[in-house]
């Protein structure tokens, strides 16, 4: 990678951080679009917080290091509010604000009609809460809301229909969002006829028809099946068959979350680096081969399901490997970035160039090692994916274990981080408490390592995932590796860490929102450097979004068309499972809960 | 479009590394002959599944040839029948075959420590084949969220030596 750097544009990339001059920042240029993502951004920071709090509960309840919150029964309803807030509502309004401002700077255009925008931050803000509050009825006896049924709520639980109706509310407030990007970018091509999609939009448009494919099935699963159940229109349902929907949608949620932090390494990270990305081409290649490849995969989650024959699952597996292929592209880019720009700051040998780099600036420190923790979590993820290996970890620890290196820390520390960068530039206010934001990511990184090797090991002893007390009165677990007391206590002092992290992280945004507006230069812009090979050198057909869309479909009719032909050809209600409403303990199976 | 020679020489090493992954996985299943959970359980009833032709009264039942057992077990909230109130009774040098059904809603059926683990689905039968060499004692686990008192639900599964293993009055006809 030594003759990595090539002599175009260079000037560009050497822009000073602080020589900004009369302060431009993007709130000034673009206000209508500042203040959505401002909005966007304090929902996000909001349920991050929140469910924040809900984590340490459920880390330090689980390991028995402290049970005095909550009763064991409660425990689900923690564990429902920490996947739903962080999982749909911490991620997603995060990426409804990042892509709000990418397509608007990238496209230099501000909202086409503010009132609109403002309209779908306001259903999505609307379904969440609506969503909470079912939830977090749950611990209130007297509120006859109840929805722990967990983040994926498997039928035939059945939650109260305020969860299932505030789902969908949000659900369609991301599809308007999704919208109003690409009427902007229909807008912008509309003046700018024959030019190359720039890099932020294509990848916001990609991701978005990527959901717009993949939200079908849980917007079948909802609209058509379990909210009619809650409300006691239809009598039960065929739990694989939801199961199944569920999955659909599923796993590209999964790359919902990470194509944010994918677009802040590609976009971003090249220039907090101190350089310029290494290929735009390949950037565009591997959104594209996100948007046909995140669905026909959510097999791998029922690997261990019964009535889907091995072949889908073989489909499913083959897929997921292929989807590797992005995350290690991805991978090179984002190095060969870093090392360029450490170059250029001075850096030199084979591995001294990393010194280079500005750890101390929290932005990027976030960042890459939110992508050095991303590639172990790929590896552990490759085992889940390993069908016949996956029985060995399916729905133990080691599962949780994954996701929080995945969407809890390549996502959820790259969007911190990216708002060390991007919230000062949508407020016109400098970054307070810089100290804290400078050892946030650390601080994150140590808890993660210390609570995912553990449970990771965990898994692989057989302690089970969504379980308030992993100890039971039959029998003990045999770990093959450190002991089982010994993962408890990192379990618990890593949840303690990213608490800490979290509450860091909250002080530095909320000092922000309330300091004085204009006192001061920025110490950061919105200027991103041409990458190094720009996207002239690379075929059209890739901006081709019709083109790749109907590929899309058409890999997801072959994964899915006969799979779920074969579950709704004996009926879409059958096998016909009644209803088992949650926070009701049916006595007649003569269990008593203490 | 240009591919800088590195990256070209990445993305083959990676495109060889899937393909091997893929390929593990094909050998795991095609020569090593491991037998995913699929669909050749059939369908039984969602709410009384022991009412159904692919199922039977839950217990422990000689196989289609000796050394063979099968076990018919039933997943309700918040008991693994049999498993829970009483241990599953399997003897040393056997091969077991679990037919795992759930009477309400999802659950997991998890053999500590093993690669024995399968979903029980409202209204589906998972089959599950596996290989018991030694005496031991197995935990059983249900590993997917079933309510509120789904962190009781376990048991045990003991492979006891042949000679302490009754046929006659452990093993259902």
């Amino acid at each position: 990678m030594a003759h990595a750097h090539d002599d175009r544009t260079t000037d560009a990339a050497e822009q000073p951080e602080l020589t900004t001059g009369e302060r431009l920042a993007f709130v000034d240029q673009y206000p209508s679009a500042a203040r959505i993502t401002r909005l966007c951004f304090g929902v996000s920071f909001t349920a991050l917080l929140i469910g924040a709090v809900l984590g340490i509960i459920q880390a330090l309840h689980r390991t028995n290091v402290f049970r005095g919150v909550i009763s064991s029964s409660d425990y689900y309803s923690v564990l429902t509010g920490h996947g739903v807030l962080l999982a749909l509502f911490f991620t997603i309004f995060f990426l409804s604000g990042a892509f709000t401002w990418g397509t608007t700077r990238s496209l230099g255009r501000d909202l086409v009609d503010p009132r609109f925008s403002l309209g779908w931050f306001g259903l999505q803000l609307g379904g969440a809460v609506a969503v909470a509050t079912a939830i977090f009825g749950g611990f209130v006896g007297e509120i006859p809301f109840e929805a722990d049924v967990l983040y994926t709520f498997y039928a035939p639980l059945q939650a109260h229909p305020l969860f299932y109706a505030g789902l969908a509310a949000w659900l369609v407030g991301t599809w308007l969002a999704g919208f109003d990007w690409i009427r902007s970018y229909l807008r912008w091509r509309g003046d700018n006829a024959g030019e190359r999609v720039p890099l932020q939009t294509f990848m916001v448009l990609t991701t978005i028809l990527m959901w717009y494919i993949s939200t079908i099935g849980v917007a079948v699963e909802v609209l058509v099946f379990l909210l009619p159940l809650s409300l006691g229109l239809i009598e039960s349902v065929d739990p694989l068959l939801t199961r199944t929907l569920f999955w659909f949608f599923g796993h590209p949620v999964v790359y919902f979350w990470l194509m944010p932090a994918y677009f802040a390494w590609y976009t971003i990270l090249p220039k907090l680096a101190g350089g310029r990305l290494f290929s735009d081409p390949l950037a565009r290649v591997v959104f594209v081969l996100f948007l046909i490849l995140s669905t026909p995969v959510g097999f791998h989650h029922q690997y261990a399901d019964p009535g889907v024959a091995e072949g889908f699952k073989f489909v499913a597996m083959t897929n997921t490997m292929f989807l590797l292929l992005p995350s290690f592209l991805t991978a090179f880019t984002v190095v060969a970035s870093m090392e360029y720009g450490a170059r250029k700051r001075g850096g030199s040998g084979y591995f001294g160039w990393m010194k280079a780099l500005p750890w101390a600036n929290p932005a990027f420190a976030g960042m890459a090692l939110a992508g050095l923790m991303f590639a172990a979590g790929g590896f552990s993820g490759i085992v889940n994916a390993g069908m016949n290996i996956n029985s060995l970890v399916h729905n133990t620890l080691w599962v949780p274990g994954h996701f929080h290196l995945t969407v809890g820390t390549a996502s959820a520390l790259t969007m911190m981080a990216l708002s060390y960068w991007l919230y000062p530039q949508i407020t016109g206010k400098r970054l307070q408490l810089y100290g804290f934001a400078q050892v946030q990511p650390y601080v994150w990184f140590i808890g993660m390592a210390l609570m995912s090797n553990a449970m990771h090991r965990a898994g692989l002893a057989g302690v089970p995932r969504r379980t308030a007390e992993p100890q039971y009165d039959q029998f003990t677990f045999e770990a093959a590796l450190g002991s089982i007391p010994e993962m408890r206590l990192q379990i618990a002092a890593g949840g303690a860490l990213l608490t800490l992290g979290a509450v860091l992280f909250g002080a530095v945004m909320l000092a922000t929102w309330f300091a004085d507006r204009g006192r001061g230069r920025l110490r950061v812009d919105s200027h991103l450097p041409e990458p190094i090979s720009g996207p002239e050198d690379s075929p059209r057909v890739l901006d081709n979004f019709k083109l790749w869309a109907v590929v899309a479909v058409v890999l997801v009719a072959i994964a899915y068309g006969f799979p779920i032909f074969s579950m709704v050809a004996d009926g879409p209600l059958d096998p016909a499972a009644p209803p088992v409403p949650v926070g009701v303990v049916d006595t007649a199976l003569g269990v008593v809960l203490g | 479009m240009h591919v800088h020679r590195f990256e070209r020489i990445w993305l083959v090493a990676a495109l060889g590394m899937i393909v091997l992954f893929v390929g593990t996985v094909t050998y795991g299943a095609v020569v090593a002959g491991y037998g995913m959970v699929n669909a050749e359980g059939g369908q039984v009833d969602t709410t009384d599944p022991a009412a159904s032709e692919s199922f039977r009264d839950p217990g422990v039942y000689n196989g289609s040839e000796p050394g063979h057992y099968d076990v018919y077990v039933e997943t309700r909230r918040f008991a693994f029948v049999p498993g829970t109130g009483e241990p599953i009774r399997v003897p040393a040098d056997s091969t077991v075959t679990f037919h795992v059904v759930s009477a309400d809603v999802l659950h997991g059926f998890e053999v500590a420590g093993t690669n024995i683990n399968t979903m029980a689905i409202p209204g589906q039968k998972a089959v599950v084949t596996a290989e018991f060499d030694e005496p031991r004692e197995y935990g059983l686990v249900c590993n997917e969220y079933c309510g509120e008192g789904h962190h009781t639900m376990a048991g045990t599964l003991e492979v006891v030596p042949q000679s302490s293993f009754n046929a006659t009055a452990e093993v259902q006809s």
